[in-house]
């Protein structure tokens, strides 16, 4: 139940940012509309904690991105350099690293591994993730598990 | 302040331009297929990112803005998908990455 007056919330606001009316009739109908996907979405089976995660920590959630966004602006800077490198100084490696998280937090954290230039997060088995890195250093960095402490911060403990 | 905005706007858009011709000079210069991977994500993160933040000054505080982040939170979670999905294919058709040949010669040569 939760999950579903947080959809439709969520829905809502998004069918105000995108449609942008605020006319009664109009407002109704896309009250109307959005009731009936959460319905549909309901009906299908899809509204559970994986579709639509209600117990993230919102402000640990708003700390990571800010931290993610660093990382990302930083090793961008990185490989940017290396790619206009004459010499191209690059060391493709390939590591395993541990994920023994929530499915949620395997999926945010590979997502994160791949957003970051330098790391691409190619497989995942059993709580590793096998990631391939361009450079040595990055694969180090990545192995250090700062990253790692950061995604298990966002969710609640269960 | 206006011409304050248009010069930020500026720079920001050349620079998520650079970052986007620096993508593609990665795709042609990096040696294989899963080095080539890294090139993409550069210019679908800071690349998109910093036009789009070009085009929100522009834009102002509008619901144009609002629409241009929206597509900007897209990329970042259509971006990896992509990406992963690419490099699962190629580990499933056999093809081996660079650093894994290389880990084998250092095994064999000792």
């Amino acid at each position: 139940m939760r999950q579903s007056i947080s959809l439709l919330v969520f829905l809502f606001a998004v069918w105000l940012l995108l449609s942008g009316y605020f006319e009664a009739l109009l407002l109704i109908l896309g009250l109307v509309s959005c009731t009936f996907v959460v319905w549909i979405a309901k009906r299908q089976d899809v509204v559970d904690h994986e579709g639509h995660p209600v117990n993230l920590r919102p402000i640990r959630w708003i700390l990571y991105s800010v931290w993610l966004i660093g990382e990302i602006v930083k090793s961008n800077i990185d490989v940017a350099k290396r790619v206009w490198n004459p010499r191209l100084p690059i060391s493709p490696t390939l590591v395993k690293v541990p994920a023994d998280f929530d499915e949620l937090q395997q999926v945010i954290y590979a997502n994160s591994i791949t957003l970051t230039p330098g790391t691409v997060s190619i497989d995942l088995t059993d709580n590793t993730i096998t990631v391939h890195a361009l450079t040595r250093e990055g694969a180090t960095t990545l192995e250090k598990g700062e990253m790692a402490r950061r995604v298990r911060s966002v969710r609640r403990a269960q | 302040m206006q011409l304050l905005i248009d010069i930020l706007s500026w720079i920001t858009i050349l620079g998520g331009s650079f970052f986007v011709i620096t993508g593609g000079v990665g795709i042609l210069r990096l040696p294989d297929f899963f080095t080539r991977l890294h090139a993409v994500s550069m210019s679908d993160t800071l690349g998109i990112g910093l036009i789009v933040l070009g085009l929100v000054l522009q834009a102002g505080f509008t619901q144009t803005s609002a629409k241009l982040i929206m597509i900007f939170l897209f990329m970042l979670f259509t971006g990896p998908a992509a990406t992963h999905a690419l490099a699962k294919a190629a580990l499933h058709g056999k093809l081996k990455p660079l650093a894994s040949q290389k880990m084998d010669q250092e095994e064999s040569s000792p």
